[in-house]
């Protein structure tokens, strides 16, 4: 086991693959020479040649649907699209091509393709650098949607989706990149489907994903250490599918229920999972669940502003504590 | 022929009849008379409501699809296009009964009645797919030239499209790309001068769509597209600057469709002189009337083939789309994701 950042995980993983087998390819905007906004082809361009760590022209539908079509013969392309918030040009080729393609083929023709991208709110960047897109993709039937929330995740994810035959858009964040983990030294494959149980707790589940799992358990131990309230922490590096069973027997141990997304609430992630409490769980809940999200606006410049619109760990402990009257 | 200056191509004129053989162009008169005959007994199915959805013909482009894939190696090279695919389809090597199956929705057609009209696809005949988005397989295209180019082979990637595709925003990252990295890529732009419903002057700021690859240094052709033997001759030296590893080449073939855009499609915005003037220009009769001049067909044969072709789509093409099942509803979730990947679960290991 060693420790290494987010963006060194990713790097291995992409060195691993390319190595592995000649027809994975990178592609991506100054992933070759430059090696990456976020250092995850670092070296690799040196290593590997032009031929297969392909800097792209600014033709973010355009390269996607390259790399598309080259998966229709045999090549595994790991596209990486610098901000989820320049993905939006690319659903065309995502969501028309790589998702149906199999399905209106009756079989014949699949596109193992892996989107990589960074969504969320960094630092001031603005409304067009600090979208999420996960609640698009994850509605998108053909389409797997995973999301690391640690290094030894975007590792192993990233690994598994190279090898697997179905699309998989793999949600990163922005501020994650220069976390600190533990990585196995041996070469492993995370699943695609499924959840993890991160903290045991009896009183109440804080469901997370991606940056909001780390909410999630910095409020677990102030509401541990604070209030006597035994949190239980899942992490649904999943998002597509999502875990039913994984959620419904976390809710059947605490009978409460917080579900925490970076994303505003309207038709996202968290809306789902209140979906999946409704119809899974509904008579194991002691109490309404709640969703803790973003305000529903353009992530504004400002940075009181830009942080009031963010939720964070606090907004986690008010929730949780909500849930408990007598607890104040 | 109009060339692009600085992109000289000699001789596809004057020879053009030189290049194929008797024998090929009676059997290419045979190909284009089925594909007629096979679009015109889909309006009637269409009509009858055997066939749902959306369909659009190819009647009257027919030189197009059979010129190029004549010079190319159908089955070999790899073939994507739009919506209007039924012929690209036959000509790569699909079976007609099958491309009529998936019409009518059947288990037994190409795509098991999951594609439809738009969505023929026959990887085992690299017919690579129909598509729906009007410009969607351009960097589909390129990408399987990648792909090509990767792995070593001399097959090419092949892409129709129409006139209108080339005003979205694809044509230009597409064209860019392949120029860029030199991939073995042909575009063919079937012109047939409407956009839906919408003239190509009233759409479009350059109306020779050849002139339009200059702009990424793409060396590019505007060739009669109702004449095959021309069509033949232009993709064959297109086909081979592809194949010699010279990078991408545009070809545009100037044609007309004789039905609407779809059958939904009043036909509202073409005059009735248009057509006609478009009608005198018929592939098929081009091809016939020059073998019927040259001696080597009477009208008589070639009426005995129209009748033997229109029999054999009833006998056999309808027939078998008629027998064929329709896919269970139990099916209705299967093909949306691989079965049994093992890294869904994290690998063998």
């Amino acid at each position: 086991m060693s420790q290494m950042m987010y963006w060194e995980a990713l790097r291995r993983a992409h060195d691993e693959e390319l190595s592995h087998d000649p027809l994975v390819i990178v592609m991506g905007e100054d992933i070759g020479i430059a090696g990456g906004t976020y250092k995850a082809t670092q070296g690799l361009y040196d290593k590997y040649g032009p031929e297969r760590v392909i800097d792209t022209p600014i033709s973010e539908n355009g390269y996607t649907g390259l790399g598309i079509g080259a998966s229709f013969v045999g090549v595994k392309p790991i596209i990486e699209i610098m901000s989820v918030n320049f993905a939006w040009l690319a659903t065309d080729q995502i969501i028309n091509t790589a998702a149906k393609v199999r399905y209106m083929s009756g079989g014949q023709l699949g596109a193992p393709v892996v989107i990589r991208s960074p969504g969320g709110t960094a630092h001031q960047l603005g409304a067009q650098h600090s979208a999420r897109m996960e609640k698009v993709f994850m509605g998108i039937a053909g389409l797997r949607v995973v999301t690391p929330s640690n290094p030894r995740q975007a590792y192993g994810l990233l690994k598994s989706a190279v090898r697997c035959a179905d699309p998989v858009f793999i949600n990163e964040h922005e501020l994650m990149y220069n976390m600190k983990g533990e990585v196995p030294d041996e070469e492993f494959f995370h699943p695609l489907e499924g959840s993890e149980v991160v903290r045991q707790g009896r009183d109440l589940t804080l469901f997370g994903y991606n940056i909001s799992v780390h909410w999630c358990l910095q409020a677990a131990e102030v509401l541990s250490k604070e209030h006597g309230i035994e949190a239980e922490v899942v992490d649904l590096y999943a998002l597509s599918p999502l875990d039913r069973e994984g959620i419904k027997a976390s809710v059947a141990r605490t009978h409460k229920a917080i579900i925490a997304e970076e994303a505003e609430a309207p038709v996202g992630v968290g809306a789902e999972v209140m979906a999946i409490f409704n119809e899974e769980c509904f008579f194991e809940l002691d109490a309404p669940p709640i969703r803790v999200s973003a305000a529903n606006v353009p992530i504004p410049y400002n940075h009181k502003l830009e942080k009031a619109a963010i939720p964070s760990a606090r907004d986690v402990i008010a929730a949780a504590l909500s849930l408990f009257p007598g607890k104040h | 022929m109009k060339v692009m200056p600085g992109y000289a191509q000699q001789g596809v004129a004057e020879n053009d009849s030189a290049l194929l053989s008797v024998t090929d162009k009676k059997r290419l008169l045979r190909e284009m008379l089925y594909a007629r005959r096979f679009e015109e007994r889909c309006y009637e199915a269409y009509v009858e409501r055997k066939i749902g959805g959306f369909l659009h013909l190819y009647s009257g482009e027919e030189a197009c699809a059979h010129g190029v894939l004549e010079a190319a190696r159908p089955g070999y090279d790899y073939v994507m296009t739009s919506y209007r695919d039924h012929i690209h389809a036959i000509k790569c090597g699909s079976d007609p009964r099958k491309v009529m199956a998936e019409l009518f929705a059947k288990e037994g057609g190409t795509c098991k009645g999951r594609g439809g009209s738009m969505h023929i696809f026959d990887v085992e005949h690299r017919f690579m797919g129909g598509y729906a988005l009007v410009g969607g397989p351009f960097p589909l295209a390129a990408g399987i030239a990648k792909g090509i180019k990767m792995k070593g082979g001399d097959e090419i990637s092949i892409c129709f499209l129409g006139d209108a595709a080339n005003n979205q925003g694809t044509f230009h990252e597409s064209l860019n790309m392949a120029k860029v990295w030199d991939l073995p890529v042909l575009y063919v732009c079937e012109n047939n001068l409407y956009g839906i419903g919408t003239r190509i002057d009233r759409s479009t700021a350059v109306q020779d769509q050849y002139k339009r690859a200059a702009a990424y240094d793409i060396p590019a052709t505007q060739v009669d597209g109702q004449d095959v033997e021309v069509v033949y001759a232009a993709a064959k030296q297109a086909i081979e600057h592809v194949r010699s590893g010279n990078g991408p080449y545009f070809l545009e073939l100037m044609t007309y469709r004789y039905r609407g855009h779809s059958m939904s499609d009043s036909n509202a915005y073409r005059s009735k002189d248009e057509e006609r003037s478009w009608l005198k220009r018929d592939p098929i009769h081009i091809l016939r009337n020059r073998l019927i001049d040259s001696q080597d067909l009477t009208l008589s044969e070639f009426k005995d083939m129209d009748k033997a072709i229109i029999e054999e789509i009833e006998n056999e093409v309808i027939a078998y789309a008629e027998q064929s099942p329709e896919p269970a509803v139990e099916d209705l979730e299967k093909y949306v994701l691989a079965e049994n990947d093992p890294y869904v679960h994290g690998g063998a290991s």
